[in-house]
């Protein structure tokens, strides 16, 4: 049996295809990760698993059990924790997963029981108590997901989960994470985070307008990626062209430009002779820096290399009211 | 489901309508626990009918003499029938509120009987209702209300305007489905509110309106249960035209209005997962 086996996935509304013909196989056992900016189609893609909407066609079994033939028997055996905290506000930590645990069909006691313990587990046992509108937005995110477990769901389905959290918190959710793959949970985890994909996932698939783009481990898409990329701000915009054909031959792939930002980005890989190389090149040719930074590659790269084409050409959909994470991020750039 | 017992002997809820039962009980005991915990409701929900049985009764009870009745026994069926509609719409904001919070997708996620999102919601507002028509009934007490038709009227009259009630409360929870935000359902739900609470026998007996007025309020719902409330109240009386075919006729209306939004109601949940 496989956790989830998805054939030809659509689903429309009206013009926009959040979800245009998905393929995907995830195995029991260990993190799938499912990557792709926003509006890609990956809350769309867990929302059809987790039952809570229709596809309009193609096919989707999860836990063996196809997901409009017997949508209960899957509600027993998963655990979802949506995008944004589905907590009530005015119940307590403790009375919202008693009140979930109730649902899932165990009885007042047992229900107070998982409660307790998913609390404790989720480091909430201290706000237990209070209502859940005195908690802070991460800790509303860690109740929701404390809600997700108190099944003991053999898949469990969570649409970026780190979103939002502290560094702390989330690295202790990336512990817990690995704790209840050890334990045999199956997870299916949404992300826009490459670094987060990579901390924790065996298989990843990266998807782009309702499309699978690309699939493979970590590795491997790193491998496509090329790597750690040398970001340059330059002093004098001007002088973009030149420095464009100063670096010409190095890197992975040629060195390409931000036209909102100025920013020009090089593929450098493992390889800080490039790095080293770039810089003398610039000083020889007196191109003064502002900004110099080497860093990991992220999702804007594996689109600009997946997808070919660069973070900020326009989406030839008008009508849709989509927006693109790749815009926005190269606008709020410095 | 034997599967299921396999995977979890713990999970003790039975199957079928004891366990739907089961449910419904847990998400109407959340929404309780909600109205305890939103004292701007539960102060305004207590406030609004005494308001109303005060102004209503020394503002009009002297402008309106209704021959061998006092106003006030009068106006008790009108303002508990009014307020149970006003009270019943909190269901489509309550609604609207759980789905816009996720709280609807949580529910949706978990193996419970599909129908206790909506039941469970529209059970609670049918006891907080309950609560509000007892309150007026106590107000009403202290100025000088009487039921007048003995104990076992008494006691239908409140469970005819409960009643009326509960059947709202589903009207409303379609139109939160249909509004889908809080906003749009606040301003939505006074559509049909004012007509029918208003152009009905609420305050004023329906002859003093016009002719086409008065056809419209004597054959809607909201003055079908405010008559039948009435009789119960007051027994027969030839003036203002009470009788106990009225009673029949407000438990039909109030099971055609269950039966026709239970159904649209349910109708429009399934189809938000398309
Ligand atoms: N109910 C809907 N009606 C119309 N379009 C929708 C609806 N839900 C989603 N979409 C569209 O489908 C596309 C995919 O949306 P989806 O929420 O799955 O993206 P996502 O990958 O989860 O994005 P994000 O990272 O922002 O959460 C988007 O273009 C979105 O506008
Ligand atoms: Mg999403």
């Amino acid at each position: 049996m496989l956790a989830v086996e998805v054939e030809h996935i659509k689903k429309h509304y009206g013009e926009v295809r959040a979800l245009d013909g998905v393929d995907l196989s995830i195995p029991l056992g260990g993190v799938y990760g499912l990557l792709g900016p926003n509006g890609a189609g990956k809350t769309t893609l867990v929302r059809i698993l987790a039952t809570l909407l229709k596809p309009t066609s193609g096919r989707a079994r999860v836990l063996g059990v196809d997901v409009t033939e017997d949508p209960g028997a899957i509600r027993r055996r998963i655990g979802l924790a949506g995008q944004s905290a589905a907590v009530d506000e005015l119940l307590t930590g403790r009375e919202n997963l008693e009140m979930v645990g109730r649902l899932y069909g165990f009885d007042r006691v047992e229900a107070l029981r998982r409660a307790d313990d998913v609390l404790e587990r989720i480091d909430l046992a201290e706000a237990a108590n209070r209502t859940v509108k005195t908690y802070s937005g991460g800790m509303r995110r860690r109740l929701d997901l404390a809600a997700s477990l108190v099944g003991h769901p053999e898949l469990l389905i969570m649409d970026e989960p780190t979103t939002g959290l502290d560094p702390r918190s989330r690295q202790d959710l990336w512990d817990l994470i690995e704790e209840l793959v050890e334990e045999g949970t199956t997870l299916l985890l949404t992300t826009q985070y490459l670094e987060e994909a990579d901390r924790l996932a065996r298989q990843l698939v990266v998807i782009d307008n309702g499309k699978v783009i690309s699939r493979g481990t970590p590795n491997q898409l790193k491998a496509q990626l090329g790597g750690d990329v040398l970001e340059l701000h330059l002093e004098d915009m001007g002088k973009i062209r030149l420095v464009l054909e100063q670096l010409e031959g190095l890197g992975s792939s040629p060195a390409s430009v931000n036209d909102e930002t100025g920013l020009i980005s090089l593929t450098v890989g493992e390889d800080t002779g490039a790095v080293v190389e770039a810089l003398r090149r610039l000083d020889q040719a007196a191109v003064k820096l502002r900004d110099l930074s080497l860093r990991k590659p992220t999702l804007d790269d594996v689109f600009l290399t997946l997808t070919g084409h660069a973070a900020e050409v326009s989406e030839p959909e008008p009508a849709t009211g989509r927006r693109r994470r790749r815009k926005a991020k190269s606008g709020d750039r410095p | 489901m034997t599967a299921h017992a396999a995977i979890d002997p713990l999970r003790t809820r039975p199957e079928g309508v004891a366990g739907m039962v089961a449910d419904i009980i847990t998400v109407a005991k959340r929404n309780i626990i909600r109205v305890f915990r939103t004292p701007e409701l539960l102060v305004f929900s207590t406030i609004q009918p005494i308001m109303f049985v005060l102004l209503f009764n020394y503002v009009f009870g002297g402008a309106i003499p209704i021959p061998g009745v006092e106003y006030i026994n009068f106006l008790i069926p009108g303002i508990i029938i009014q307020t149970a509609t006003f009270g019943a719409s909190n269901t489509a904001i309550g609604l609207t509120e759980d789905l816009q919070a996720g709280i609807v997708d949580r529910f949706r996620s978990l193996p419970m009987a599909r129908s206790a999102v909506l039941a469970g919601r529209v059970l609670a507002d049918t006891l907080r209702n309950l609560w509000v028509i007892l309150l007026s009934v106590g107000i009403g007490y202290l100025i000088g209300f009487r039921f007048q038709a003995g104990f076992v009227s008494a006691v239908l009259a409140i469970l005819i305007a409960t009643l009326f009630a509960f059947a709202m409360s589903w009207v409303f929870a379609a139109m939160g489905l249909l509004t889908k935000t809080p906003e749009a359902a606040q301003a939505a739900v006074f559509v049909p509110i004012f007509p029918f609470t208003f152009a009905s026998s609420a305050f004023v007996p329906t002859e003093t309106m016009p002719g086409w007025l008065q056809a419209f309020a004597e054959n809607q719902p909201v003055t079908a249960a405010i008559n039948a409330m009435r009789y119960l109240v007051l027994g027969e009386s030839e003036f203002l035209n009470l009788n106990s075919g009225q009673v029949v006729e407000a438990l039909a209306w109030s099971l055609l209005i269950f039966g026709v939004f239970f159904y649209v109601a349910v109708r429009l949940y399934r189809r938000s997962s398309e």
